[in-house]
């Protein structure tokens, strides 16, 4: 039965983008994107318990420009996926299914998600991370 | 031949006979990991730029060991959850999909306990 070529529901490319589509795709793609960057925060643990050595080599990898861009959108992606989470948390409570609350909820998740990055960069680089 | 409807199948646990444990999980690891990650962002935080000595000696606190459990447990088994979704919602041939769920869990307990094992190392030294 599942070999049967069904027709497909209207094609993606054909809808306008919309938030409740936007966020929901990104949740996944982020938690994806999260996943493989748990490899990173494991290298760094398993390098902070084997010494200095490698735990210097870690750091050098972190304190590169690519680790560095590895590690914003790291940054990104983790108070994304919290913060749609949350709202998540709520939709599975029942709560804020009508469609203006969604947009709303939608863009706050997004705009948060940006505001704790950039904030969590500057607390970083003010303690002295630049260095 | 089975007498019995397609209703009576999927009644109670439903036909993956598991009813809401996984989105249930799924929730709980997602509560979990709110307060969790909230302290593990201010350790990281007051460890940028700590040379390794400072690293060596925060991550060897009980305190931190317990919070770091906690959320390795919690991260890896919500992870292998999403992931399988993921998997389960994309990958159509049964075998392809077997084998990726298979690897799936493979990979989040391999890692989980790679991360596990570090804090334990660093934690009890040696």
């Amino acid at each position: 039965m599942a070999n049967v070529e069904r027709p497909l529901s209207p094609h993606l490319q054909i809808y306008k983008p919309q938030i409740t589509m936007i966020t929901s795709i990104t949740h996944r793609i982020t938690g994806v994107a999260l996943s493989v960057g748990t490899l990173l925060l494991t290298w760094w643990l398993i390098a902070a318990a084997a010494g200095p050595e490698s735990y210097e080599t870690v750091n050098g990898f972190m304190e590169s420009w690519f680790g560095r861009l590895v590690l914003f959108g790291f940054t990104w992606a983790l108070f994304y996926h919290l913060c749609n989470g949350i709202r998540h948390l709520f939709l599975d409570a029942g709560k804020g299914f009508e469609l203006p609350t969604m947009r709303k909820t939608g863009m706050a998740a997004i705009i948060m998600s940006v505001v704790l990055t950039l904030l969590t960069w500057i607390i970083a680089y003010s303690m002295g991370g630049a260095s | 031949m089975s007498m019995r409807t397609p209703l009576k199948n999927v009644r109670h646990l439903g036909s993956a006979k598991e009813g809401t444990t996984h989105w249930w999980h799924q929730k709980v690891t997602a509560v979990a990991m709110v307060p969790l990650f909230v302290i593990a962002l201010a350790y990281v935080i007051s460890l940028v730029g700590a040379d390794y000595e400072r690293v060596r000696y925060i991550l060897s606190l009980p305190f931190t060991s317990l919070i770091l459990l906690l959320l390795i447990g919690a991260v890896f088994y919500h992870m292998k959850l999403g992931l399988q979704v993921v998997v389960e919602d994309y990958i159509h041939a049964e075998s392809t999909k077997v084998v990726l769920l298979m690897l799936n869990s493979f990979f989040c307990a391999i890692v989980g306990l790679a991360a596990a094992l570090a804090v334990l190392k660093l934690a009890f030294g040696g």
